[in-house]
């Protein structure tokens, strides 16, 4: 049987492209840690995968803001290839780093490339590296989010996650049109979440956003530091469950229809 | 036409009441001032249009949802708020902005060609009651806003900083006459040279330039006392030792023949564990985790720069820690961070002159080891952080970093004929003289004279340098590597050639800016650098490897030399030295110490406070309560194989012992590792062998608590001293070599790796006043946990089950916590535990074999500490008694002790009631006792010898250990 391949992106400072891999493995696809500079040589092509995910860490060192030079490469060096990706309905993921890229790139929540929300400075104003409980929104248009039965409970780690639109109104649109995909619960599973379950203060408690078209989905925390039972902080209480594969299981499934 | 542009890039509505925490400001005595906000400033330099201006600032500068960039010329007048008050600070020349050469770089790639240079600051605006005063200003920058060691600042406009100050340098190298100087000239050359060479050091240099007939050339002598420094060679250590010992048994002498060979490397030669695969030999300690896969460990110290510049010094000691990793072909997947600091609410005034508030190098350092740790994408899961007046001028930043790698593909010997390659960041004047440095005291100068021995980091240049080196090793691209950390390429390349002799061009070593002299491109210590050797045949290969990743490589040189350190510059040799005399000439030193035993009787207390009391008290000290919000910076989840995480329990607030990682690199397998540590400076005040010893048990029982087979714990030793020429300093580091022999022995941990700060002093030249650190050594233990599905955690899990306590808890207050909250010492060390190993062996198999709900050490706060960190974690409570604590027979049971003795090897245990038997079966003959159980009412109940000696809720625990330790003010 052919696996959904699927390309992770890597740029100088991206740090969670092994743990992503581990992930898209379990959740049955066939992933491919790639560096931008063999996208840019041609040497490697995003026309050849399915799924796309752009990963965590601190590309260019966080230079000028999270996410901001990686989103100009995405703009000015690979947006004919990456556009025609979106356009065709492929799953595209980004994952704190890569949510923060795909935000300041426009794709989120798009169209590109205008920038319409942005992820800024934690109301705490520090890096923090906690669990946190997301629940998927009711009119999740994401791919990513479909038929999720129970919440996911994952890490942040990100000192830039605070989500703010523009203005109420811009806000009130990303709920009302399904645009939100998940939000930050309490523990027990309660809203508002309220600090630190929502650790950066993001507006209306979100934590990930897609697309209008639900195949570009980006999130700040990480559901793939949550694919195994010892991960759960509490497995040694026999705590288990809300494991975060579902997101990229259901990535792989989407893209398993490109093939 | 060039041009210079000013942008402020400014947030669209100011939503935080200050950006910068107004207590530090207070805590200078300054009182009105009511916010200050800081937003980032750039300036620009080249061919740009209006319009390029504008788009730079739209595109990479401000972010359009949030912020907005206000451009002008750079003499513009600058535009001031009413009630504001502006302080400017930028980056000093010279100093590595990565933002502004991304920036051009960027501007590049939008098309915009004109943008020749760029340049990044932070402008602070300041509102308070009433204008402050320039002075006043001025305090705050100097204090707070701006460290000149790598920032200048302005009152108001910052006047642009772009360009290379240093390209019209002459370069030259100077030949320094020695061969006639009399004893006083020689130390008179060393000192003004910063060489830190000793006169029987500059005797042998003067008799080998003697015998050559001639005289060295400074690049020669650069090297030299690089290589012969302190922090290289580690004279102290493998010198001779004439030591004397007075305890009321008598006096007794002692000559010692290395303390490196007599006691660290041999216990680690007489345990001989098979598993050990390098020890001392190497950039880090290797050992075997299964058929596979080797871990290696190491840990660094990086006190004298982050006394000077917290941030970069924290920073770069995290960077240099991970490259000696790296320098063992392996991937970095764990650090630890252990920080001493002086107490957090020392009066400013109370500082000795020229030194920064502890204040300021907390928060420096704990956000340096954030920024380089969270960046290179390694978990930081384990540490300590301890405030004790001793540290005030000489703060210590311990900085460790585990390993993986693939068996037998690291090689370490450069062939003749190899290529010398540097790889990664560029070199710069950054780092000069910090080997030799940080073998000398500090003074309230040493800011001033030595600032170029701080250094800067950038993470993301040495993950990108991490990429290509593993693809190289991978596919056997070289011969050797070593990491370029004190001493430059000085050290790596002359230590990588010392076999084989080394010929270096250093004109072609790329610098970050023109203007370098020889000397100190061969001693620069410019970070993120990494030298292999490359056979000619591998060039090709690993240009290309490098290519991919976007890291810079250059050959700079050939090994082969018939034994000789060839230096060139152009043409021209600059400096010829036998390899022999540079590595094996430096005369051994030989040292007194002198220890007196402390033969003060314990005191008598009669507090007037109650045990429960005290016992909150202990878990709020500084020392003791939670690190949270320090931990919580620190990414210890990225890499996905943190499995027993630095906090646990209920609400993950509960202080892990250990942390378990089982590595992405053996996802295949269950196998995993835990990391723990000990430090305990008190202890040392009273016996350093004593502490040695209960750092080694520390950290052995850390690491057995979540799951490790302690047969397969291998340790590293980290001493931090005073000056070891004075006999009181360097009698008290040969008790603590002893200890740390006996303890790895009766444990069986080999040391694997070492590292010693010395010189840990602080010479007030105003006051005359010389202070050293308490001794202080920390212990950091590696242990294999054969099936990590069945690691344990500390806290309570379930109402019904059994505790018990096994070892045997003893009257050893002496440095405990419960004396010092009564304002005492004593004597009564914790001493060796003869059953600790076999304590250690038993409870591991019964952890194993799924026995244990929760494990717990006694260590700080003793007995009722542990009780009370593994309630709070579980928000459940306990019913207890001390009854049936295993103590001597013959000590007269008091419940002060019984609750917060320290003793060495103790445990709590959780065992569900249907493995009770098993569990009591396994422990057998060793000392054990029921202590109670856990119970569903959150309360802590442990009843004495008379009546309930603790009855706290459990809510009052919590607070009391989770009380902030005093760090950044949020508002």
């Amino acid at each position: 049987m052919t696996l959904a391949r699927v390309m992770i992106l890597h740029a100088p400072g991206t740090n969670r492209d092994r743990d992503i891999a581990l992930a898209c493995q379990m959740a049955g696809g066939d992933p491919e840690i790639v560096h931008i500079n063999q996208l840019a040589a041609g040497s490697k092509s995003l026309e050849a995968y399915q799924m796309l995910v752009v990963p965590g860490g601190f590309s260019y060192g966080d230079d000028l803001g999270a996410g901001r030079l990686w989103a100009t490469d995405l703009v000015h060096r690979f947006r004919a290839q990456l556009d025609a990706f979106v356009a065709a309905g492929k799953p595209v993921l980004g994952i704190c780093n890569g949510f923060q890229t795909l935000v300041k790139a426009g794709y989120l929540p798009g169209p590109a490339p205008e920038q319409r929300v942005t992820l800024t400075n934690n109301v705490s104003a520090k890096f923090e590296c906690r669990w946190v409980r997301l629940r998927p929104a009711a009119n999740s248009r994401s791919l990513f989010t479909a038929g999720m039965e129970e919440d996911i409970f994952c890490p942040v780690a990100h000192g830039e996650g605070r989500l703010v639109a523009p203005d109420e109104a811009a806000l009130q649109a990303l709920s009302d049109k399904g645009l939100v995909a998940l939000y930050y619960v309490t523990e027990d599973g309660a809203s508002p979440a309220g600090y630190p379950a929502n650790p950066s203060g993001s507006q209306s408690d979100i934590a990930g956003i897609c697309n209008a078209a639900g195949n570009v989905m980006g999130l700040m925390p990480h559901p793939e530091n949550h694919i195994i039972a010892q991960q759960h902080p509490r497995w040694t209480a026999g705590a288990s469950g809300n494991r975060g594969l579902v997101l990229f299981s259901n990535g792989v499934r989407a893209a398993a229809q490109f093939i | 036409m060039e041009r210079l542009v000013r942008i402020e890039v400014l947030p669209r509505a100011d939503e935080a009441p200050t950006d910068f925490p107004l207590s530090d400001i207070r805590a200078l005595g300054i009182q009105s001032v009511r916010y200050v906000k800081r937003h980032p400033l750039y300036f620009l330099y080249g061919a740009l249009s209006d319009m390029e201006v504008e788009r730079l600032s739209r595109e990479l500068l401000a972010d359009r949802i949030i912020e907005r960039a206000v451009a002008s010329d750079w003499d513009a007048p600058l535009a001031v708020n009413p009630g504001e008050q502006r302080i400017e600070v930028g980056l000093l020349q010279g100093v590595t902005d990565t933002v502004a050469d991304n920036l051009v770089a960027r501007a590049y790639l939008l098309g915009i060609r004109g943008l020749s240079a760029a340049s990044t600051a932070v402008s602070y605006r300041i509102a308070s009651e009433g204008a402050l005063s320039p002075e006043v200003l001025q305090q705050i920058a100097d204090h707070l806003l701006c460290n000149q060691v790598i920032e200048f600042y302005a009152l108001g406009a910052l006047p642009p900083h772009i360009g290379t100050p240093h390209a019209t340098a002459h370069i030259r190298v100077e030949t320094v006459p020695l061969r006639e100087l009399d004893d006083d000239a020689l130390l008179g050359l060393s000192r003004v040279r910063l060489l830190s060479l000793d006169l029987a050091e500059m005797h042998a240099v003067q008799a080998y330039y003697r015998e050559a007939g001639r005289e060295p050339t400074d690049v020669e002598l650069e090297s030299i006392a690089q290589t012969w420094s302190e922090h290289c060679v580690h004279k102290t250590f493998k010198g001779i030792v004439e030591y004397r010992e007075e305890t009321a048994d008598g006096t007794r002498e002692q000559r010692i023949d290395s303390l490196i060979k007599t006691y660290l490397q041999a216990a680690t030669n007489q345990i001989n564990a098979p598993w050990v695969l390098s020890a001392f030999v190497d950039n880090a300690g290797i050992i075997a985790f299964d058929e596979q896969f080797e871990i290696s460990f190491k840990a660094e110290t990086h006190n004298h720069p982050s006394a000077l510049e917290p941030f970069g010094g924290a920073n770069t000691g995290v960077g240099g820690v991970v490259r000696d990793i790296m320098g063992v072909s392996a991937r970095p997947i764990a650090n630890t961070d252990v920080f001493c600091f002086g107490p957090l609410d020392i009066p400013p005034e109370d500082l000795p002159a020229g030194v920064l508030h502890p204040r300021r190098i907390y928060n420096g350092v704990v956000d340096g080891v954030e920024d380089y740790g969270n960046k290179m994408g390694i978990p930081t899961v384990n540490g300590a952080i301890l405030f004790e007046p001793g540290y005030v001028a000489n703060p210590l930043v311990y900085c460790g970093c585990v390993g993986i790698a693939p068996r037998g593909l690291h090689v370490s010997q450069a062939q003749p004929g190899d290529l010398v390659v540097v790889l990664g960041g560029r070199t710069g004047r950054d780092g000069l003289h910090g080997a030799t440095f940080s073998s000398i005291e500090l003074t309230d100068e040493t800011g001033e004279t030595s600032g170029g021995a701080v250094q800067i980091g950038n993470p993301i240049v040495e993950k990108m340098v991490l990429d290509a080196l593993l693809v190289c090793r991978d596919r056997r691209l070289y011969n050797a590597i070593t990491d370029c950390g004190a001493g430059g390429l000085s050290s790596a390349v002359s230590e990588m050639g010392e076999a084989t002799g080394v010929e270096v061009n250093l004109e072609r070593v790329p610098l970050k800016y023109d203007g370098l002299q020889p000397w100190e491109i061969w001693l620069s210590e410019a970070q993120e650098r990494m030298v292999i050797a490359v056979s000619p045949s591998n060039e090709a290969a690993v240009r290309q490897v490098c290519e991919h990743f976007s890291v810079e490589m250059t050959v700079i040189g050939t090994f082969g030399t018939r034994g000789r350190l060839l230096l060139k510059y152009e043409d021209e040799l600059v400096a010829d030295l036998e390899m022999r005399f540079l590595h094996k000439g430096v005369p051994r030193r030989t040292l007194k110490g002198v220890w007196v035993e402390r033969r003060e009787a314990d005191p008598v207390l009669t507090p007037a406070t109650s045990l429960g009391e005290d016992l909150l008290a202990i878990m709020a000290h500084p020392n003791l309560r939670s690190k949270e919000d320090v931990v919580r910076k620190y990414d210890h989840e990225v890499q996905g194989g943190t499995f027993i995480k630095p906090f646990v329990g209920l609400h993950l607030d509960g202080p892990s012992d250990g942390a378990v990682i089982r590595p992405l690199d053996a996802s295949e397998s269950w196998r995993g590792f835990a990391l723990g540590c000990g430090i305990n400076p008190a202890y040392g005040e009273i016996d350093p062998h004593a502490m040695a010893v209960a750092a080694i048990d520390e950290a052995v029982r850390n690491v057995v608590c979540v799951g490790a087979d302690p047969a397969q714990v291998a340790i590293l030793d980290n001493f931090c001293w005073g000056n070891p020429k004075l006999p009181d300093r360097m009698g008290s580091l040969v008790r603590a070599c002893q200890g740390c022999y006996d303890g790895a022995l009766q444990f069986g941990t080999p040391f694997i790796s070492g590292k010693d700060s010395l010189n840990n002093e602080y010479l007030d030249t105003v006051s005359g006043q010389q202070v050293a650190i308490p001794p202080s050594l920390l212990i950091s233990a590696i242990g294999i946990v054969p099936d990590v599905r069945r690691s344990c955690s500390m806290d309570f899990k379930a109402a019904g089950n059994c505790l018990y306590v096994v070892g045997e808890t003893r009257p050893e207050l002496g440095g405990s916590y419960y004396y010092r909250l009564h304002g005492e010492v004593g004597s009564s060390v914790p001493r060796a535990a003869a059953q600790g190993p076999a304590i250690a062996a038993a409870l591991h198999k019964a952890i194993a074999a799924s026995l244990v709900r929760a494990c717990h050490d006694c260590s700080e706060g003793g007995l009722a500490a542990a009780l009370a960190e593994m309630a709070l974690a579980g928000r459940l409570g306990a019913q207890v008694s001390l009854q049936e604590l295993p103590c001597p027979p013959q000590a007269a049971r008091e419940d002060a002790w019984l609750l917060f003795s320290e003793s060495l090897s103790r445990y709590v245990v959780e065992v569900a009631p249907e493995h009770a038997a098993a569990f009591e079966t396994a422990m057998g003959d060793l000392p054990w006792g029921a202590l109670g159980e856990v119970t569903a009412e959150a309360r802590l109940v442990i009843a004495g010898l008379a009546g309930n000696a603790i009855d706290l809720e459990v809510t009052e625990l919590v607070q009391a250990f989770n009380g902030h330790i005093g760090g950044k003010e949020q508002a």
